[in-house]
């Protein structure tokens, strides 16, 4: 899996971002523990102190903890898990219909759209 | 976290010339720095001087509070930007020399970066490419066990999988007790890998900032940034 890093925005803010999906999205397991940030910095090409920081920002969400001699481990709170996603999801059905609203289009007509999409 | 490097109104000439003008620099252990600026700017003077191979015309300069000398040479490890292994060694005749010259030299890291990049011990200097050559070059320097690094170009001349390599090199083989400066101009390679920027220009000191002060306050990468103030 790669680590997409652009050029107009923090690098740590886009690692927070990509590491909350990997774990809203499944991609890292409830529970398991995390590769090292040395690790993690060298997949995705990225100074370790700024790795180090997006996993603060992570663990002040909660979405991970750090044990003190063993590394840091997914949370275990799939409610906190499911809860975060929905939040997640509302922003872009929002900014979704934001957009789709701005060419005129009725909101029984983009759900007409949204059905015949393949999800 | 505590200073590895410390320059104070640093200055040197050469002749009428002045290379570097009144630096004041400080540098903390666990930081990889990037050196930026135009050609001529000061970049490869500044790393000599650190290095110990300069001596400053004024100010002051240490290592890990030391002056320049015999005690700060065993922690720096220098990377020049020309190679300078003689043509007639093979690969194990400078990874001997290296071993024997600097205490801290890890022969086991160096194994595991030749075997990484394909080279092996009885190839001879004479019969490798210059990419291949600056490889070497940089595992040997690499595989030291120091406090401060000074890789001055190091990958301007290698295909961009070893640099990816290197890159993840230098990630990989980070110590909170070490710091890592390196000059380049190829800056959207490497940008994401440094904590700080430090830019001169005509041998002053434009900016030091981290990467990401300078992405979160220009909406630019450090690359553009530099195309933007260097214009020509």
């Amino acid at each position: 899996m790669s680590w997409e890093i652009k050029n107009d925005r923090p690098v740590y803010i886009q690692l927070v971002e990509e590491l909350e999906m990997r774990i809203l999205n499944g991609t890292y397991t409830s529970g398991t523990k995390l590769l090292s940030v040395r690790d993690l910095a060298g997949e995705a090409q990225v100074n370790p102190n700024t790795m180090q920081k997006a996993l603060g920002e992570l663990e002040k969400k909660g979405l991970i903890s750090s044990k003190r001699t063993s590394g840091n481990y997914i949370t275990d709170d799939e409610k906190l898990i499911r809860n975060l996603r929905t939040e997640l999801a509302v922003c872009e059905v929002e900014a979704f219909c934001g957009k789709v609203k701005k060419l005129g289009i009725s909101k029984e007509e983009t759900i007409e759209l949204i059905n015949k999409e393949e999800f | 976290m505590s200073e590895i490097l410390k320059c104070t109104g640093l200055t040197k000439k050469y002749g009428k010339l002045v290379a570097l003008d009144n630096i004041d620099l400080s540098v903390n252990k666990g930081q990889i720095i990037g050196l930026l600026g135009p050609n001529g700017s000061g970049k490869t003077t500044l790393i000599k001087l650190i290095a110990g191979l300069l001596k400053q015309n004024s100010g002051e300069l240490t290592v890990d509070g030391k002056k320049i000398g015999i005690e700060t040479k065993g922690i720096v490890s220098y990377l020049p930007e020309r190679t300078y292994i003689p043509n007639w060694m093979r690969v194990i005749d400078i990874v001997k020399m290296f071993e024997g010259f600097y205490e801290d030299f890890n022969l086991e890291k160096a194994k595991t970066m030749f075997d990484n990049l394909g080279i092996k011990f009885n190839q001879r200097i004479k019969a490798m490419s210059k990419g291949t050559k600056e490889k070497l070059q940089l595992i040997l320097v690499m595989s030291r066990d120091a406090q401060l690094y000074l890789l001055d170009e190091p990958i301007a001349g290698v295909d961009p999988a070893a640099r990816d390599y290197i890159l993840r090199t230098i990630i990989t083989n980070y110590n909170p007790e070490a710091a890592v400066i390196i000059s380049t101009h190829l800056i959207q390679d490497i940008e994401t890998v440094l904590d700080d920027v430090i830019m001169i220009h005509n041998g002053r000191l434009k900016i030091h900032k981290t990467v990401d002060e300078i992405r979160e306050e220009t909406g630019k990468s450090v690359d553009e940034l530099f195309r933007e103030v260097f214009k020509c």
